[in-house]
């Protein structure tokens, strides 16, 4: 059980929250004329870091907000969590 | 039997308090304050059990969680618990125990047989044989699984309750010996909110039965006073019987507790398990002994040497009169000295060791006690009790030396126990001085003190705790409170370890207990290429037993060291996960489980349902009626006379469970338009529209009416399953992608009970109800009007899923039963029928309406549902560009078709396959699946939905569909539209 | 290799053997390969060791990074079974469970396959709607596969829940015969041994650290045991398959969650059968060894920690109390966590990548186990020939592209 920090919130345990996967991945622009490579690599392909991973979820049993984390995929230390529209910040070391 | 083996005085047990317990049958008395196992050994019981795989005779070999061997069967009938530790049973007037894996009984077990095969038996011999012949393994299986297993689990359901409970704390404290109390102390001192937990029934640990002082007086004293000030904390919480048993992510610890035990009748609740987030983890679990490698090391009388002191001291038990104690270490002598003190005969300590210039060793010989230095254990004597060891010189293991004994009290050196710091990810350094892993780098949120870092000495463990105690209070944003002066002298001890193993002479050298798995075995696996330490474990299952490898560990990784020729650390490790102990299904489960087990979600209406005898079934965690059986009637005749009557009079459906988004804001328009497929913009207020919602992948993901409220208001609905889905992935497109868009959403599903009135006569009932003018001129299909039913507040939805005259009537949740009452009755004399889930489906299914998840299974397109005409080509929606990828389109696609077969009493499975033409071969290529199937009241005949490859182009062909036990079937494909196509009753 | 039978075994027992070998060699990497396979777990050494049998190739390398079988091979519930929805999911499956069938006589290990049985609960109308549509689906496939009646569903199952008056009530079920359980380290280690005595080199703590290309073509790997020239590489090492790919210069449709199993401790049998449940979401079979076996759900998280959470526990908990009331009181010894990688489509990717003479074998979500022997079958086939074998050419990696995806979502409610 995760301890996920909303960034409305505060902390709370991740059975509040649902996950979104991987943030930041983008709907190809003019997404329409892409082809189907580039679509198929918006749809479905993943980064899937072992290491940090800037992630999506809502604080659905909370403010129902969607927010981005960074967490780390073995060790699932988390290193910060921003809102939506915010500065991407660096992935940690 | 009377209690023989109780020492006359001493032992923290009640001598007021004698409790009467069973155990295969004959009576025996203990006191208040023991075990089961201390219980059994002062009335002289040391064969306990029958060993896993060569039934050889086994005792009790230690004194709590790490027990090896007393794993005994306790209770009756429904309160039965298989493989209790005999060690960890808190003994409790009347209690009932049995010995388990034994036939016909525990002294004369004819399992036995299995030790004399042993050479045949060898690790891992079970993959080398029993392959032939072809298929013989189903015989050889049946009957190995008949050996195996331990326990027998109840044959009842179990009648007790398991509570779960969450806990908050700065700093949690696992283990309240010397460490864990300090600790608790310190942070407690400090202000911090402190949970100290410990698995005994009095905290204290080891200085329970330590001879040595704290501050000059006696430790349990000092333990009385500690305990006295943290239960006059006011943030301190302290929970005995209470074991730590895994440490998750971010400071989540699971601990459980045990109940009190009852003597008559049951407990409030049997276990407790506590889910506690803590800032700060203070480990202080102290350390387990660990046993040696010598032949026949698995005699009952054998013991861990901290087992015998303990029992003796703390329980006031002799578990034998003459006793050796086996040594590589100078804390065996702690309990040679103790043991002495207490009356028990000390034949001798053997040590492994040749220099013993300790303190220790020096105060046993000054006591008279025989030390053998350099010596090793090589045999024993005795079947079902250990009767004599023969020692020997390390350096010449022939010439041995009988020493008569009834107790043989081992020690190898002292684990710490770190399994929670390898729960929370730690990695264990090993300390070859200790020849025992320790705490490498720290653990998040975690520090270890005392023995459970490998700091045996009393005054370590108290200054570790206090110390740590603070800081972790600190780093949790307190400051120090008073500081804890603790002055525990003792003698200086040698801490140089001996070998864990003793010279062989070729008996049977345990490394793990439980499981029988032998030094021999170990080496086997080497040679046999299972070099890596976990190919090792598994191919011999050393440390998989019950006890999982608690006190054979380090004995096994010197054995593969010693085989490998590599030093113990690179020979690895094996990963310690929770549990700790072994916890119940019931405290994991706690209430979740019955009627509790998942969430019953109930419309408003429920209660009028349940009255009228409706049939329920489970859709999600709703509950809805799936039909109304009169007495008597099956489920099939009565949703035929429910849609008769919805179809010729009137029916009334309880719709509440369907999905409700409410949507308003200025973006409102323009958010729908992006979520359907189908165009919403020119949808004027005061009216709805069917709307197609696609995933990104252009498959279709749910669909529902949307009704336009205001310009910049509108009221969506959604499939009962599609609900909470749809909900989160519209917030989510509107929150991260489209920032632009000013929209709330409110999810509203509970907020509305709804009422669907159906039929011819559906505007007889409702209209004498309402202000709202019912005729079709004024209030058209696919339009809504909001006004007052029987005096509440609705919105009325003229929308139809039976095909028929329809008005959805939406009113405040509060109102739902009083409408419904309202429109029965106001329907009584147009003979209103309530219709359940059953009707519904056939009702839509005659009229081919789709379900999302029958017809549609995450591969469809609206295209394949023959929907294409009302997707939108002039705006973007979410799917669009996944609708022109390559293989969304052409010959290959399957189609929504209805089926009628030929033989009009026929009615399809569900999911039945369809072929192009009969036929015997196996594989045969399919070409579709009935996705819907019912017998039609209204067409008198069997109807069905299908996907068919290309079926579009095989209107009027013949397909085949094989049934499972019977014959193939033809049915015709046709237009999945079988009752009204023009839609004329629906709009009249 | 020395054949293991009982009379070898009896003549070791009494001390006429000669000893037993070492299962497998344990050789230093030479310097190059023509072909090697990264990931010693099932799937890589049947690669390996199918790649040797079938198309004759010799000079083979298994790469390793920790130990044998050390991945999902080692931590899995060992189901076995193939009654999958989709034909193509059918087809391969099927194929791999023939080749169970045989598979223990085949490199002389005894594997303890036990076909006995493996029971999907249906506790709604839908889940039986569902399972009639597999069940013909797999018939008409060739698959044995049988609907049950409730009653026939607690017959066989005596210590089922068959209450009526209870949230869930088991109204249905569907049964594959043939499938079952079998034990999960035999098979990577009867793989190891056989392939080994074909002469395939199994290089255990070998961790590879970069894949070399020349143009658009694989020629190489680097490893933290040095430099290996290769001809083909085979990419089989679930739970890594993302950094693999990465390495080599693509990405896949791959997320890795973990997915916890635990077993509870040793009692005497109460329960012959594999037993699925999708609403109750839960998986089960009692072991050789008397431990009851469950399958938990998945974390949702993406991660590559090889633990779980406490909830999933608490849950399969709840679950297996709710099938079988009589467990409430035996205890839970042992939980574990492995990587699942999951596919959008809940199906496996095998065959060739954007890069020559590079192939992969990934995605297998929770289905790895029981497809161990067919899925080595087939990218051995694909790798000798360069061409995707026939039963892998639907699971190719540009199914994403195309939107001709093989959703077995709905097939597979329950993780298994």
């Amino acid at each position: 059980m995760l301890l996920i920090p909303c960034p409305y919130c505060g902390e709370r345990a991740e059975g509040e929250f649902r996950y979104g996967g991987e943030a930041h991945f983008r709907r190809p622009d003019n997404h329409l004329e892409a082809t189907d490579e580039a679509w198929a690599d918006y749809l479905f392909m993943r980064k899937n870091p072992k290491g940090w991973h800037r992630e999506r979820w809502m604080h659905l049993a909370g403010c129902r907000r969607w927010f981005y984390v960074v967490r780390h995929t073995i060790t699932h230390k988390i290193a910060t969590a921003y809102k939506v529209g915010d500065a991407h910040p660096d992935l940690p070391a | 039997m009377s209690q023989d083996f109780r020492l006359a005085q001493g032992g923290r047990i009640d001598r007021e308090k004698p409790l009467r317990f069973l155990f295969d049958g004959h009576a025996y008395e203990g006191f208040a304050g023991d075990t089961l196992a201390s219980a059994m050994l002062a009335n002289g019981i040391h064969l306990v059990s029958r060993s896993f795989k060569y039934h050889r005779p086994r005792g009790i070999y230690g004194l709590g969680v790490e027990e090896p061997n007393a794993l005994v069967e306790t209770g009756i009938g429904a309160g039965i618990e298989p493989n209790a530790r005999a060690t960890t049973v808190e003994l409790a007037d009347g209690l009932i125990a049995n010995s388990q894996n034994r036939w016909p009984s525990l002294r004369f077990d004819l399992g036995a047989v299995a030790d004399l095969a042993s050479p045949l038996l060898s690790a891992g011999f079970y993959y080398k044989t029993f392959m032939s012949p072809a298929g013989g393994w189903k015989i050889y299986e049946w009957l190995i699984r008949r050996a195996a297993g331990v326990g027998h689990a109840p044959e009842l359901p179990d009648p007790d309750r398991y509570e779960h409970s969450y806990a908050h704390a700065d700093v949690l404290v696992v283990g309240a010996g010397p460490a864990g109390l300090a600790a608790a102390l310190a942070a407690g001192r400090a202000g911090a909110r402190v949970m100290l937990v410990d698995d005994q029934v009095e905290p204290g640990g080891q200085l329970l039965n330590t001879p040595y002082a704290i501050n000059g007086r006696p430790a349990p004293e000092w333990v009385a006073e500690a305990t006295a000030e943290l239960d006059r904390l006011p943030d301190v919480r302290r929970l005995a019987r209470t074991l730590a048993l895994g440490v998750y992510d971010h400071g989540y610890v699971a601990c459980v507790e045990r109940a009190i035990p009852v003597s008559q009748g049951r407990v409030r609740w049997r276990e407790r398990l506590w889910r506690v987030r803590a800032k700060e983890i203070v480990v202080a679990t102290g350390a387990i002994e660990r046993a040696i490698i010598f032949d026949g090391n698995d005699r009952p009388g054998t013991m861990l040497a901290s087992a015998a002191r303990a029992y003796a001291v703390r329980y006031g038990v002799a578990a034998g009169q003459r006793a050796v104690v086996f040594a590589n270490n100078d804390d065996a002598y702690r309990t040679a000295l103790d043991l002495a003190n207490a009356g028990v005969e000390v034949a001798a300590v053997v040590d492994l060791r040749h220099d013993l210039s300790g303190a220790l060793p020096g105060m046993a010989r000054e006591r008279g006690l025989r030390v053998l230095a350099g010596h090793g254990i090589v045999g024993g004597r005795g079947r079902t009790r250990i009767k004599a060891v023969e020692a020997a010189p390390v350096d010449d293991p022939s010439n041995r030396q009988v020493i008569e004994c009834d107790l043989l009290a081992v020690s190898g050196g002292w684990n710490p126990a770190l399994h929670l710091y390898a729960h929370a990810g730690g990695k264990a350094a090993y300390d070859s001085g200790l020849a025992a892993f320790v705490p490498g780098a720290p653990a998040e949120r975690m520090t270890i003190a005392g023995a459970a870092a490998g700091r045996f000495q009393l005054a370590d463990c108290l200054a570790d705790g206090a110390r740590l105690g603070a800081e972790a209070a600190r780093r949790a944003g307190f400051s120090a409170g008073p500081a804890l002066v603790l002055d525990a002298p003792e003698p200086e001890p040698d801490s140089r370890i001996g070998p864990v193993a003793s010279p062989s002479r070729g008996g049977k050298r345990f490394v793990d207990l439980h499981n029988d798995v032998t030094e021999a075995d170990l080496r086997l696996a080497v040679t046999e290429g299972y070099r890596s330490v976990e190919h090792a474990k598994r191919y011999t299952t050393w440390g998989m037993g019950p006890d999982q490898g608690k006190t054979g560990n380090i004995l096994g990784l010197n054995v593969l060291s010693d085989a490998l020729g590599q030093p113990v650390p690179q020979v690895g490790t094996t990963t310690f996960r929770p549990p700790y102990h072994p916890v119940s299904f019931g405290a994991l489960a706690g209430r979740e489980t019955g009627d509790l087990v998942v969430p019953t979600r109930k419309t408003p209406m429920d209660s009028w349902h349940a009255e009228a005898g409706a049939l329920f079934e489970p859709v999600g965690q709703w509950r809805r009626a799936k039909a109304y059986p009169k007495p008597g009637e099956s489920l099939h005749a009565a949703a035929d006379r429910e849609v008769r009557a919805a179809r010729e009079g009137v029916g009334l459906f309880d719709a509440s469970t369907l999905g409700k988004i409410d949507m308003s804001g200025p973006g409102a328009e323009t958010l729908i338009e992006r979520v359907y497929c189908n165009n919403f913009a020119s949808l004027k207020p005061g009216h709805a529209r069917y709307g197609l919602m696609l995933g990104e992948d252009g498959m279709v993901k749910d669909d529902g009416v949307t009704a336009r409220l205001g310009p910049d208001h509108f009221h969506m609905t959604t499939t009962t399953g599609g609900a909470a889905g749809v909900y989160v992935w519209i917030e989510d497109w509107l929150q991260t992608e489209w920032l632009d868009l000013e929209v709330f959403l409110t999810s509203v599903t509970e907020q509305w009970a709804v009422a669907t009135l159906s039929g011819p006569k559906a505007r007889q009932v409702l209209g004498p109800l309402t202000d709202v003018d019912l005729s079709a001129a004024a209030f058209p299909f696919m339009s809504f009007r909001e006004g007052r039913v029987a005096g509440m507040p609705a919105r009325i939805f003229r929308v139809s899923f039976s095909g028929d005259l329809s008005y959805e009537i939406n009113v405040p949740a509060r109102h739902g039963l009083a409408l419904w009452q309202a429109l029965m009755e106001s329907g009584r004399p147009h003979g209103i029928t309530p219709y359940g889930t059953e009707a519904l489906h056939i009702l839509r299914a005659e009229k081919g309406y789709i379900v999302v998840g029958h017809e549609t299974d995450g591969t469809i397109t609206p295209a394949d549902l023959g929907m294409e005409a009302m997707v939108s080509k002039k705006k973007d929606f979410l799917g669009r560009r996944s609708l022109v990828r390559s293989g969304m389109s052409g010959p290959g696609r399957k189609h929504l078709v209805g089926l009628m077969t030929k033989d009009p009493a026929r009615v399809l499975p569900m999911g039945a396959q369809i072929l192009e033409r009969p036929s015997e071969a196996r594989p045969v290529p399919m070409i579709g699946h009935v996705t819907s199937s019912y017998h039609s009241p209204t067409m008198k005949r069997g109807i069905a939905m299908a996907l068919v490859k290309n079926g579009r182009a095989r209107m009027g062909d013949t397909v085949y569909l094989p049934l499972l036990d019977g014959p193939t079937v033809a049915a015709e494909v046709v237009k999945p539209v079988f009752y009204d196509p023009e839609g004329a009753r629906r709009d009249g | 290799m020395r054949r293991y039978s009982f009379v070898q075994l009896l003549r070791n027992a009494v001390g006429l053997g000669d000893g037993w070998q070492q299962a497998w060699r344990s050789p230093e990497p030479k310097s190059s390969y023509d072909v090697v396979i990264v990931g010693g777990g099932g799937h890589g050494l049947a690669t390996a060791y199918y790649l040797a049998k079938n198309h004759g190739v010799r000079n083979i390398a298994v790469l390793e990074k920790g130990w044998l079988g050390g991945g999902n091979t080692g931590r899995n519930t060992t189901v076995v079974r193939s009654n999958y929805l989709w034909d193509e999911s059918a087809a391969i499956y099927e194929h791999s469970l023939k080749l169970w069938e045989g598979l223990t006589r085949d490199l002389n290990y005894n594997l303890m396959f036990s076909q006995r049985g493996l029971v999907m609960l249906a506790h709604t109308e839908h889940e039986l709607n569902e399972a009639s549509r597999r069940v013909h689906a797999n018939r008409l496939n060739g698959i044995d596969a049988e609907i049950w009646s409730r009653e026939q569903t607690l017959a066989f199952i005596p210590i089922l829940n068959g209450s009526k008056d209870i949230r869930y009530p088991v109204i249905g079920s569907s049964i594959q015969k043939r499938a079952g359980i079998a034990r999960h380290d035999a098979v990577a280690w009867g793989f190891a041994r056989a392939a080994d005595a074909l002469g395939v080199d199994i290089i255990q703590n070998c961790e590879v650290t970069a894949i070399r290309r020349d143009g658009s073509r694989v020629v190489g790997l680097d490893t933290t045991r040095g430099a290996i020239d290769a001809r083909k590489v085979g990419l089989v090492a679930a739970g890594h398959s993302s950094v693999l790919a990465g390495l080599a210069g693509f990405r896949l449709p791959i997320e890795s969650h973990p997915l916890q199993a635990m077993v509870s401790e040793p009692i005497k049998p109460v329960l012959d059968t594999v037993v699925m449940s999708g609403t109750v979401h839960a998986y089960v079979s009692q072991s050789d060894k008397g431990e009851l076996v469950m399958g938990a759900g998945i974390d949702a998280f993406n991660s590559y920690a090889q633990r779980g959470s406490l909830p999933i526990l608490e849950e399969i908990a709840s679950a297996m109390i709710e099938l079988f009331p009589i467990v409430s009181r035996l205890k839970v010894l042992r939980s574990w966590g492995g990587i699942v990688d999951i596919c959008p489509d809940a199906s496996p990717i095998i065959g060739k990548t954007p890069v020559d003479g590079l192939y992969i074998n990934c995605g297998w979500g929770t289905g790895g186990f029981k497809a161990t022997p067919g899925s080595g079958w087939v990218l051995a086939d694909t790798i000798a020939n360069d061409r995707p074998h026939p039963l892998a050419a639907p699971f190719s990696l540009n199914r994403f592209s195309s939107g001709r995806l093989i959703d077995e979502h709905g097939a597979a409610a329950v993780a298994h």
